[in-house]
C-alpha cells in the first residue's frame, strides 16, 4: 500500500502543473484511423437505407437521395430472414448455456477435485486445441450424416456445446479462487456439489461472462459447420443464410446490405453494450494457443 | 457426494501429501477414493465426452480416411499413402499453397505491426479515446458472412467506394476482386478491418503490463520517446509479438470463410486456398480421402511452422509459452 502511493505520487500531481492539457498530436493520427475503420459499416448501413437506383448508378452517390426501407421489406419477402435470425439465436442459446454449465462443472473438476486420470484427462483435453478446424471437417460431416443432425440446427450448436480453451479459462479462474472459502463451507458440511453451486460459481461470474460472449461470437458466426452440414433453407442460421442469398442475388446491394445489418446488428449492439467485457474475451481468447 | 476431508492441495496437479491423522481402514481407504474419484469423473466427463468425441475421434478418423478412396456412398478402399503421393503431384494442391502463402505474407505482418501500432496509439489517457477504440473495435464482432458480402459491395468495380474514391482523386479503377492479381489483397485488408482489433487488443494488456518503474528509470536516463519505445518496450513485447505472430500464422494458414463469401476461390482460382481447396475436393466433389490428406498435410505444415517459431523464439530469448 504505502509502496504504491509512493511510486504514484508524481503522476497524479503531474497533470495538474498542466490544468489546461494541450492538444495530443495523436488525434492527427487516431481519429482518421477511426473513421477508416468506421466506413464499411457507414457504408453498408447507407446502402441498407437506399433505394436500389442509388446503388447502381454510376458514379455511386455517397449518400443516398432518400431513405427507405425497401432493402429491408424486400429481404422479409424474398428471404426467411426471420426464421434464419432466430435459428441463429437458438443455436446461440443452446451453445452458451451447454458451454458455460459443462466448462465450469469440468474446469472446477480439473481445479479442485482430486480423482484417479485427472492429470492425464487434463493433458489430453489441452492436446485437443492443437486440432484445426479443417481436420474435422470431414469426419465430423460423416458423423453427423450417421447420427441423423445434418439438416438440422444441432448441426449447428453441437460444435460448440463446450470446448477445451472453455474448460481451461474456468480451470485457470477456480485456481485463482483462495480454497480457504471452500474449506470454510466444508467444515459447515456442505458436500461438493453444494460447495461448487453455493460457494465457488457466484464468485466465477466474470469467467462465466467472458465464456459466454466468447460462445456467442464463435456460435453467432460460425459458418463452416452450418454451410458443411446443412442444405435446408428451413435449418439456415443467419449467416448462413445471407452467404447463400448472396450467391444468387449478386448486385440486390440493398437486400444484401440489409442482411448484412440483420446478421451484424445484435453483436454491434451487444459489444456497444458490453464493450469491456468482450475486449476481456478477446485478451483472453488469445490464451487459446 | 463424497465428504470433503481432502487436505488442501498446495497447487494443481502436484502430488498430495496426504496423511491422514486418524489411523483408517484400508478398506475404507480405498472405498472413499473410489468415491472421490466418481465425484470427479462425474464432473468432468460430460465436456471430456463431446469434447473428444468432437476432436479426437474425427481427428484419428481422418487419418484413416487420408489412406482410402471413399466418395461416402461406395465401400472405401484402402490405398495407404496414394492420397498424399498424389497431391504433392498435383498442380492444382500447389497453386493452393502458394496462395495461402500469398495470403500468410499479406497479412500476418500487416496485423502485427498495425496492432503494435495501434496499441501504442490507444494507451494513452485523451479526450475521445474510447470512441477511437470502440471504432476500432466493434469490426471484430462482424462474421466472415457479413465482411465478406461488404468486400464485395465496398470493392465493386462499378459501384464500390474505394474504385469511387479512386475515380474521384483522378486515379484508373481497379479490378479488385474481379483481378487475380488484386484478389488476395483486398481479402487480407478486409481481415485486417475484422481482427486488428485481436492484436491491438493483445498488445494493449502486454503494454499496460511494463512495469512504470522500467518507463521512469529510461526517462531519468534522458532517452526520448522514441528511444524508450524500440530500447525498453519493444524488448518487453518480444514474447507477446512471437505468440501473436504463432496465432496470426495458424489463422492465416486456415483462410476459408471470406474467400467463401467474397471470390470462391476465384477470379482463376486465385484466391483458391488450401483450406479451400480441401473443401471443394471434400465436399463437391466428394473425394473425402484426399480431402482429409490434404487437411493432414495442412495441420503437419502449422505444426512444423508453429515448433519452428517456439525454437527460434527460445535460441533468442523470448519465451511466449
Amino acid at each position: 500500500m504505502a509502496l504504491t502511493s509512493l511510486t504514484r505520487a508524481p503522476r497524479t500531481d503531474a497533470p495538474a502543473r498542466h490544468p489546461k492539457r494541450r492538444f495530443s498530436l495523436w488525434h492527427l493520427v487516431l481519429a482518421p484511423i477511426a473513421l477508416l475503420f468506421f466506413i464499411p459499416f457507414a457504408q453498408m448501413l447507407l446502402a441498407s437505407l437506399s433505394p436500389r437506383s442509388d446503388l447502381v448508378k454510376f458514379p455511386p452517390p455517397f449518400f443516398p437521395s432518400r431513405i427507405t426501407l425497401d432493402g429491408f421489406v424486400g429481404l422479409l419477402t424474398d428471404t426467411d430472414i426471420l426464421r434464419w435470425l432466430a435459428n441463429s439465436t437458438i443455436v446461440a442459446v443452446i451453445s452458451i448455456v451447454s458451454h458455460v454449465v459443462l466448462c465450469s462443472l469440468a474446469g472446477y473438476g480439473f481445479a479442485r477435485l482430486q480423482f484417479r486420470g485427472r492429470t492425464a484427462g487434463f493433458f489430453l483435453i489441452l492436446a485437443t486445441i492443437m486440432i484445426p478446424t479443417q481436420l474435422l471437417m470431414i469426419p465430423t460431416y460423416i458423423m453427423f450424416s450417421k447420427l441423423g443432425i445434418v439438416n438440422t440446427l444441432a448441426a449447428a450448436f453441437v460444435p460448440w456445446l463446450a470446448s477445451a480453451f472453455g474448460i481451461f479459462l474456468m480451470r485457470q479462474f477456480f485456481l485463482s479462487i483462495p480454497i480457504e472459502i471452500e474449506e470454510a463451507a466444508a467444515i459447515d458440511g456442505a458436500n461438493r456439489l453444494e460447495i461448487f453451486l453455493r460457494v465457488v460459481l457466484p464468485l466465477a461470474r466474470p469467467a462465466m461472462t467472458t465464456l459466454a460472449i466468447f460462445t456467442l461470437l464463435s456460435s453467432w458466426n460460425d459458418l463452416v459447420w452450418p454451410l458443411i452440414a446443412i442444405n435446408d433453407e428451413n435449418a439456415f442460421t443467419v449467416q448462413l443464410g445471407i452467404a447463400n442469398f448472396q450467391g444468387t442475388r449478386r448486385t440486390q446491394w440493398d437486400l444484401l446490405m440489409a442482411g448484412n445489418v440483420i446478421a451484424t446488428a445484435p453483436l454491434v449492439l451487444f459489444f456497444l453494450f458490453a464493450q469491456k467485457q468482450f475486449v476481456q474475451t478477446m485478451t483472453m481468447s488469445g490464451l487459446k494457443g | 457426494m463424497t465428504t470433503v476431508t481432502e487436505k488442501k492441495p498446495t497447487h494443481a496437479g502436484a502430488p498430495r501429501a496426504s496423511r491422514p491423522s486418524a489411523p483408517e481402514t484400508r478398506a475404507g481407504a480405498r472405498r472413499r477414493r473410489g468415491l472421490s474419484t466418481l465425484t470427479g469423473w462425474a464432473f468432468v466427463a460430460p465436456a471430456m465426452v463431446i469434447i473428444l468425441g468432437l476432436s479426437i475421434f474425427p481427428a484419428a478418423w481422418a487419418f484413416l480416411l487420408s489412406l482410402q478412396k471413399w466418395n461416402g456412398f461406395a465401400p472405401p478402399k484402402f490405398v495407404g499413402g496414394a492420397n498424399y503421393t498424389r497431391l504433392m503431384s498435383d498442380e492444382e494442391f500447389w497453386a493452393a499453397v502458394s496462395h495461402t502463402g500469398l495470403y500468410v505474407v499479406l497479412f500476418v505482418p500487416a496485423s502485427v505491426l498495425l496492432g503494435l501500432f495501434l496499441a501504442v496509439a490507444l494507451n494513452r489517457d485523451i479526450p475521445l479515446i474510447g470512441l477511437y477504440r470502440t471504432a476500432i473495435f466493434v469490426p471484430f464482432v462482424a462474421s466472415a458472412a457479413a465482411t465478406g458480402i461488404l468486400s464485395t459491395y465496398l470493392f465493386s468495380p462499378q459501384y464500390g467506394l474505394a474504385n469511387n474514391v479512386l475515380r474521384s482523386i483522378g486515379l484508373p479503377a481497379q479490378g479488385w476482386l474481379e483481378d487475380p492479381s488484386q484478389a488476395m489483397l483486398v481479402i487480407a485488408i478486409m481481415s485486417l478491418w475484422g481482427q486488428a482489433a485481436f492484436t491491438t487488443v493483445i498488445y494493449l494488456a502486454a503494454l499496460q503490463d511494463i512495469p512504470n518503474e522500467l518507463l521512469e528509470a529510461a526517462r531519468i536516463d534522458g532517452a526520448n520517446r522514441w528511444q524508450t519505445f524500440w530500447r525498453v518496450v519493444w524488448p518487453e513485447l518480444g514474447p507477446v509479438t512471437v505468440f501473436v505472430t504463432i496465432w496470426q500464422v495458424i489463422g492465416a494458414l486456415q483462410l476459408f470463410d471470406l474467400v467463401y463469401t467474397t471470390t470462391r476461390g476465384g477470379p482463376l482460382d486465385a484466391t483458391k486456398t488450401i483450406v479451400y481447396y480441401l473443401w471443394e475436393k471434400a465436399f463437391k466433389a466428394l473425394d473425402f480421402g484426399t480431402g482429409s490428406a490434404a487437411a493432414y498435410i495442412l495441420f503437419a505444415v502449422t505444426l512444423l511452422i508453429t515448433v519452428g517459431m517456439v525454437l527460434y523464439a527460445r535460441r533468442r530469448n523470448m519465451e511466449a509459452f
